[in-house]
């Protein structure tokens, strides 16, 4: 592990983490917050789900790699663009989300539901403030996932050449030196470590009734 | 556009309807026996390891945090580094085709195992314990109540992370290509050093086709090999929120939400 | 025949040690029905698990007809043993035919012939055979607990253990899946162990009752008729709990009570007030018995409302409540008397036919003689009559014993 190579790029390391965060946080809140209405639609509406499920799923299909190329043919962008990034990321995370708004919001016991529709909630606003909060812990766990695996497709696209950790990859390979790979390894590791634990803290922090619970 | 005139996706087809291009060693059809090929040997060592692995555990129950959690780490793994990395360390060690080849071959193994682990335990720790119980007092052994009911029961599950395992592999064998696997990655990354924008839509579009057309191959194979009183109760159907483990790994995979143990959930 | 010697189940060690069954030793008897009855914790299921080795004694030997289980191969011996638990736990991924031939399969019989079996017993627990080709997740709870006992029932085994198998489904199918029960032992007549926490069933199914309290401490173990007249502790007359006086009364035939001629009525005949004899009580009723042309009791009709001239229809009658027959108890025979209109009892022979009425207090003259008598009461398998001795109101017929 060479100290001194690090040492002598650290900013353009840096610019790469930065880029990296960027890239892989903006899409997962995105793809987040689009997939919340699209979620409770699905739910909702029982016919919609079927569609939009399969849509979802042969969305999700799709190789990363190939989105990446395909898309800018579409959106009209340069191949190393990082906006087709952003936008095929979201669109993945807004297709594995979909289906985990819908079924979060599934698993919340109908005799809650009905008991807030007896008392005199509205549709949208039991939605939101009775239905949403108790799905919350499945949409978390649902969130980290795509978090996490969005951080490890940002850095696919540096084959493409997109700037951002990945980058660190293809130098090491092509200079034969270990010491970028294991650089960008434990760097990526550590983005998705703080992703997934922000996650889980907001969830913690979004549920009180969960802590009061197992705190017996 | 700034790789030439010809609008993409134009240029693509008529790339792809190109008889040359399907034909010899750099053809169409070459690169698909070898895409195939790979995900075919990804997925049959990552089946040895990972089903008897996650039948045990998830028959004695024990360890599900401890594999939940490496399957949820092996998750945030940029598979391009990993690549990269076992890719370099191959040709150090080894000399020849299989220096690269093989790493290559390893970290598709390595990243279709967890999907296969994860489904398998979490399907068989979901077989009613009454079935189990009933079948253990009716005489039958371990080894017995293991293939003649808990597998069986299990086939659902155990067949979606077979199919998240499939396009995790094909999507992975894609990027591969820049360790120098064959495959339609080839066309991507050939087509991005020579700057030939078709060959690399072309490659994207042939790629997502085998993903779809393998996915919906599986799942029609998952259709007759599971038993018809297993598809009426979907074990997704009530998700609780302790229980569930999202499987979904990267590079694409069908959204599966399923039950794991509470140890290995996210409290 | 089952034998429990000195069996113990302990669970942790030092301060931890936990008795689930202390020291049992029963003889359970072969060919009849005997429950395991206590409240939670009370070792009953476990002691139940231990015949067929799901669970393994701590010390203690248990023996099947003088064989020590431990002597076997535990599965081979389970597949000699009927095994029905709550929920059934029937195989989701085999049709119900493939269910009940599992262990013929496993035995080494041919699939078809194991089907063939399969679909016999079907029909003996009362499902139809259309039912053989669908799946578990398609039947309801009582069709699933039924599935159940045929899938025990395959390999005919001389001992069937029972885990609280009517406890998953509601009060109305609980009973009919009991009465089936019972009809069925009486063809079959193996060796069951029932395991249950509702004292009630066990008063109903089981030849001899063995009462578990908590801690696995076998408190009393006799009949029903014995446990309810004769608890052995506090624990059981708690447990048993009340009205069990009047419960046991259903132990005791009814033997010779007096029966009284009663008038009838036919149904379809004419009626009119003027039946009412004028030394009737004013402002009460008149209740006059109306039966068919088989002379079986259709109900009750009030004389003093019947609209004159009109044929009688059931619409018109009181329907009365329990029927004295020549096996009946005393508890119904105090049923029939107190549920019907009029305070008597309608009194039935063999066929169904009406031979009289009988009156509460004739049944609780014979209820108190049968308490004086010293004849001692056996269960209900084995019931000898109580002579209802010299009675003050003799009328014509005596019900035939």
């Amino acid at each position: 592990m060479n100290w001194n190579w690090l040492n002598r790029n650290t900013d353009q390391i840096l610019s790469w983490l930065l880029a990296h965060l960027w890239l892989a946080a903006l899409p997962t809140l995105l793809g987040l917050l689009l997939a919340l209405p699209l979620g409770a639609l699905a739910f909702r509406y029982r016919w919609s789900y079927a569609t939009l499920i399969t849509l979802a799923g042969l969305l999700y299909t799709i190789p990363s790699l190939a989105l990446f190329v395909v898309l800018p043919g579409i959106l009209g962008t340069r191949i190393l663009n990082p906006l087709n990034v952003v936008v095929a990321l979201t669109l993945y995370t807004l297709a594995l989300l979909v289906r985990v708004v819908a079924d979060a919001l599934d698993s919340v016991p109908p005799l809650v539901r009905q008991s807030a529709t007896a008392m005199g909630y509205r549709p949208i606003r039991s939605l939101v403030t009775v239905q949403l909060p108790l799905a919350i812990p499945v949409i978390g766990a649902g969130l980290r996932v795509a978090a996490v695996s969005n951080v490890s497709l940002v850095s696919v696209a540096a084959l493409l050449g997109v700037p951002q950790l990945g980058q660190l990859f293809l130098v090491g390979f092509q200079l034969n030196f270990y010491t970028p790979i294991i650089a960008g390894i434990v760097l990526c590791l550590l983005v998705a470590g703080v992703f997934d634990t922000i996650i889980l803290v907001a969830v913690r922090i979004a549920t009180p009734w969960t802590r009061a619970v197992s705190h017996r | 556009m700034d790789k030439g005139g010809e609008p993409p996706m134009n240029g693509a087809f008529s790339w792809l309807t190109t008889g040359a291009n399907w034909s010899g060693p750099d053809g169409v059809w070459a690169r698909l026996v070898e895409h195939l090929w790979y995900t075919f040997l990804a997925l049959a060592i990552a089946l040895v390891i990972a089903l008897p692995i996650g039948a045990a555990i998830g028959h004695t129950g024990r360890l599900t945090g401890l594999v939940s959690g490496l399957a949820n780490a092996l998750r945030a793994l940029p598979t391009l580094g990993l690549l990269i990395l076992l890719a370099l360390w191959g040709l150090d060690t080894f000399k020849g085709s299989i220096a690269l080849v093989g790493p290559a071959i390893a970290v598709l193994v390595i990243l279709a195992i967890p999907p296969i682990l994860s489904n398998t335990y979490a399907g068989i720790a979901a077989v009613d314990p009454a079935a189990r119980d009933a079948a253990k007092g009716m005489g039958m052994t371990g080894r017995e109540v293991l293939t003649k009911v808990e597998l069986p029961v299990a086939l659902p599950l155990i067949m979606s992370g077979i199919r998240s395992a499939f396009l995790q592999v094909v999507a992975t064998a894609t990027i591969a290509a820049v360790v120098s696997l064959g495959g339609f990655g080839r066309y991507v990354i050939d087509g991005n050093s020579t700057q030939n924008y078709p060959m690399m839509v072309a490659g994207s579009l042939l790629v997502a086709v085998l993903a779809i057309v393998g996915d919906r191959i599986l799942a029609l194979i998952g259709h007759f090999v599971i038993s018809p009183g297993l598809t009426g109760r979907k074990v997704r159907a009530r998700a609780t929120t302790s229980d569930l483990v999202v499987a979904i790994e990267q590079e694409g995979g069908s959204a599966v939400l399923e039950p794991a143990n509470r140890a290995g959930g996210d409290r | 025949m089952i034998s429990f010697d000195n069996v113990s189940k302990i669970f942790g060690e030092g301060d931890h040690r936990t008795a689930a069954v202390e020291d049992l030793t029963i003889e359970i008897p072969t060919g009849k029905i005997t429950v395991f009855v206590g409240p939670s914790g009370c070792g009953k299921t476990t002691s139940l698990r231990m015949i067929n080795r799901m669970i393994e004694p701590t010390s203690g030997t248990v023996l099947i007809d003088g064989m020590d289980t431990r002597s076997i191969d535990a599965p081979k011996l389970r597949r000699g043993i009927g095994y029905v638990i709550q929920n059934a736990g029937l195989f989701p991924h085999r049709t119900v035919l493939d269910n009940v031939a599992t262990v013929p399969v496993l035995e080494g019989q041919s699939r078809k012939a194991a089907r063939a079996v399969a679909a016999e017993l079907l029909e003996r627990v009362g499902l139809p055979e259309s039912m053989g080709r669908r799946y578990p997740a398609q039947l309801s709870g009582g069709q699933q607990q039924r599935v159940g006992v045929a899938r025990a029932l395959a390999a005919d085994p001389p001992v069937m253990l029972m885990d609280e198998p009517f406890s998953a489904v509601d009060p109305v199918v609980r009973a009919q899946l009991q009465d089936e029960f019972t009809r069925l032992q009486a063809e079959l007549g193996k060796t069951i162990v029932f395991v249950t926490h509702d004292i009630d069933e066990a008063v109903k199914l089981g030849d001899a009752i063995a009462v578990l309290a908590v801690g696995g401490r076998l408190a009393q173990y006799a009949t029903p008729a014995e446990v309810l007249s004769h608890p052995a502790d506090d624990f059981v007359a708690d447990f048993v709990g009340h009205d069990r006086g009047y419960r046991a009364l259903s132990f005791t035939v009814a033997g010779n009570l007096p029966v009284r001629d009663e008038p009838t009525l036919l149904l379809g005949s004419t009626a009119d007030p003027s039946l009412v004899p004028p030394d009737a009580q004013p402002g009460e009723p008149y209740w006059v018995l109306v039966v068919d042309d088989a002379t079986q009791p259709r109900g009750w009709v009030d004389a003093r409302r019947v609209t004159g001239g009109r044929p009688l229809d059931l619409q018109d009658l009181v329907l009365g409540g329990a029927l004295v027959g020549p096996q009946s108890s005393l508890r119904t025979a105090l049923d029939a008397a107190l549920s019907s209109p009029s305070g008597r009892g309608v009194a039935i022979d063999a066929d169904s036919r009406v031979i009289g009425t009988v009156a509460a207090r004739d049944v609780l003259d014979a209820i108190e003689k049968a308490r004086l008598a010293p004849a001692v009461l056996h269960g209900a398998a084995d019931q000898r009559t109580v002579r209802a001795a010299d009675d003050a109101e003799q009328a014509a017929a005596a019900v035939p014993s």
